[in-house]
């Protein structure tokens, strides 16, 4: 309860915050509209509720929000164009597809470069560098030109995806597979296991903890790289498309009802990864933090 | 000789061996340079007998990169052993890299020169395999360009490059990189007085910090205008919340047997703040600092897609594509990539000169 209270207190405040802030931002508009329906002196709880009303708002109140997204989700069927369920399964389809490409290719480039001093000493410099590349800004470029060569669909986003993903799990993952320490290896040693066999039984159990913060991380970040890689083709669809479309036409309700399905996507895969860490760690013997 | 450089140079020599059989029955003349090569490669085998220094591999792999550049087109359907004449030659850089950093490995921290090589290596090996690539198999510069005809646009547009740059860069991520940070620092100094509010906002922040908030781009255009000041906003909004997290983290960094020594000293809030948890807090912030610096970037080129006025780099990049004039957008995304780098190589130097009594500095690695 001492942490619930902390949260909701907060929480409840940014509504508030929220509902104010609509009323100042709209209220220039809805002078404008009262003026011309010939209104005058509206009691300010009831210019308050026009201001929550609009069609249009600069700022929509959140119950606002919530009506379009219950709209878009619940109320239409899943196959339309306009369903948000049907777009936020577009985004997740490449977020997945590419959150898990990147982990299997961090995991693997991780156990390369600990295996390897060549490849640690040429290739951590270089992931490290690629990820100051601001290649999330040429997402869209990379799908159109994957596209021109007939590679379209799902693929080229989850290409962004697993790009922008690899990179936490490969450092969270070198940190985690050169964990143990040197008298544990001796250990293994003197045991006489194999290389294979110390991997198994001490470095891949010992980076745990280390691939699971850095996947949580990671598909955060590749949710992203599908939001932004669907920013160039708004016949694909998807939630990027939405605040695409919306931003053209000027649909504030709509780019804030994708935005929110975006967030409470981002939650929820955040939190499976975090139930599967827990499965993991219950399954491998650790106690409960 | 380890097994791997034992294959490595086996297999470097062997295709060097066959490819200069099968490139005898073309013209003397055509493509002396890369026959020489493969001839010296195949003549590499002799270290099974007599031992080859590790330079030998080094030269090798410089002669190899040196022929095929100036041998592209040279033949004119591209020949089978022009390709193998390439793997050739990366198998020699690699075995090169493997067999310097067997060597600098019993040392690790005195060799700062040498130990640079090999990132370099790897990447002109990059550089060179796009290159040749590109241009011998003809790839459609639509689809990728060569490094060269990037490299020629960049100085070609050099005047616009300049204008994004500022448009993009200098008006839009500074301001908005200086303020998010700013205010993410301020916003955490005060909440970490009030335990109850810390507990609140922590979390809260913490995920915010995983959410697109890349995603606010069009309502910031909408709000802020087309101008640079919509995508300042969004990089204020990016930057924010990890700048937050991070700050609080670290204001709790110093120990509770250093406050206490404070506390000795009858020094008041700010004292402690300034002189200590502040400082303390260093490593943390620098973090942050460096996470936002990509951030940054990231959040004012996505966002001059959703409106801009016609400068900018993601107003360069996106009508680009649409005209498929795919080499200038390169040589924009080179530009972001040089900025990007050196943003975060300027805040990492800072890092080393402010955090310089953290063990990770003193240790040598950043």
């Amino acid at each position: 309860m001492n942490r619930v209270l902390p949260i909701l207190t907060v929480l409840l405040a940014i509504v508030v915050i929220w509902y104010v802030a609509a009323i100042g931002m709209n209220a220039n508009w809805q002078n404008t509209l009262n003026t011309r329906a010939a209104l005058t002196n509206v009691p300010f709880t009831d210019f308050a509720q026009q201001t929550w009303a609009q069609d249009r708002p600069v700022l929509p109140a959140p119950h606002q929000v919530i009506g379009e997204i219950w709209n878009a989700t619940v109320a239409l069927e899943i196959t339309s164009k306009r369903s948000l369920a049907y777009h936020g399964w577009i985004t997740l389809s490449s977020t997945l597809l590419g959150f898990v490409l990147g982990t299997a290719l961090g995991v693997l480039l991780a156990i390369i470069i600990v295996h390897n001093e060549a490849s640690n000493r040429s290739l951590m410099p270089w992931i490290i560098a690629s990820q100051t590349i601001p290649i999330l800004a040429i997402a869209p470029m990379v799908v159109v030109g994957l596209g021109a060569v007939g590679i379209t669909g799902t693929v080229p986003r989850a290409l962004i995806s697993m790009y922008l993903s690899f990179f936490p799990v490969v450092v969270g993952m070198v940190k985690g597979l050169r964990s143990p320490e040197g008298i544990q290896l001796d250990l293994m040693r003197t045991y006489d296991a194999s290389p294979w066999q110390t991997f198994w039984k001490l470095r891949w159990p010992a980076a745990m903890p280390m691939l699971f913060a850095s996947m949580k991380v990671g598909i955060a970040i590749s949710l992203i790289g599908a939001v932004v890689s669907e920013l160039s083709n708004a016949a694909g669809g998807g939630l990027g498309v939405r605040l695409l479309t919306g931003s053209y036409n000027g649909q504030t309700i709509q780019i804030w009802a994708a935005l929110f399905i975006a967030a409470a996507l981002a939650a929820v895969l955040v939190m499976v990864v975090g139930f599967a860490e827990t499965a993991v760690n219950r399954r491998m013997g650790a106690r409960p933090a | 000789m380890s097994q791997l450089q034992f294959f490595l140079a086996l297999v470097a020599g062997g295709l060097s061996a066959a490819a200069f059989a099968l490139s005898v029955v073309t013209p003397f003349e055509q493509g002396l340079l890369l026959k020489a090569f493969l001839a010296l490669g195949f003549m590499s085998l002799i270290r099974f007998f007599l031992p080859l220094g590790l330079w030998a591999d080094a030269a090798l792999a410089l002669l190899g990169a040196v022929a095929l550049l100036t041998t592209i087109g040279a033949f004119g359907p591209t020949p089978a052993f022009f390709w193998m004449a390439l793997v050739g030659a990366w198998l020699f850089s690699w075995l090169f890299v493997e067999r310097l950093s067997k060597a600098l490995a019993p040392r690790l921290s005195d060799n700062a020169g040498l130990g640079l090589l090999i990132p370099m290596v790897f990447g002109m090996a990059l550089l060179v395999i796009w290159e040749v690539v590109t241009r011998g198999a003809n790839v459609p510069p639509v689809l990728l360009p060569a490094p060269s005809m990037i490299g020629a646009q960049l100085a070609n547009s050099a005047p616009i490059l300049w204008a994004d740059f500022v448009q993009t860069f200098i008006k839009s991520v500074l301001p908005g990189y200086a303020i998010g940070c700013l205010s993410g620092l301020v916003v955490a100094i005060l909440v970490d007085r009030s335990p109850f509010l810390k507990a609140g906002l922590l979390p809260i922040g913490n995920f915010m910090s995983a959410l697109p908030i890349i995603g606010i781009a069009p309502i910031m255009v909408m709000w802020f205008g087309f101008d640079w000041q919509s995508k300042a906003a969004v990089v204020v909004a990016m930057t924010f919340f990890p700048m937050l997290v991070n700050t609080v983290a670290g204001l709790n960094a110093s120990s509770a047997i250093e406050r206490d020594l404070m506390a000795t000293y009858a020094a008041d809030y700010w004292q402690t703040l300034m002189k200590l948890r502040l400082p303390a807090a260093g490593p943390f912030i620098f973090n942050a600092l460096k996470i936002n610096s990509t951030l940054a970037l990231i959040g004012a080129i996505v966002a001059e897609f959703f409106g801009t006025p016609i400068v900018g780099m993601g107003f360069r990049i996106s009508t680009g594509v649409g005209r498929l004039a795919i080499d200038l957008v390169w040589a924009e995304i080179a530009v972001a990539a040089v900025a990007g780098s050196a943003f975060y190589g300027v805040i990492a130097l800072i890092e080393r000169g402010v955090t310089f009594w953290h063990p990770s500095v003193r240790g040598g690695r950043a």
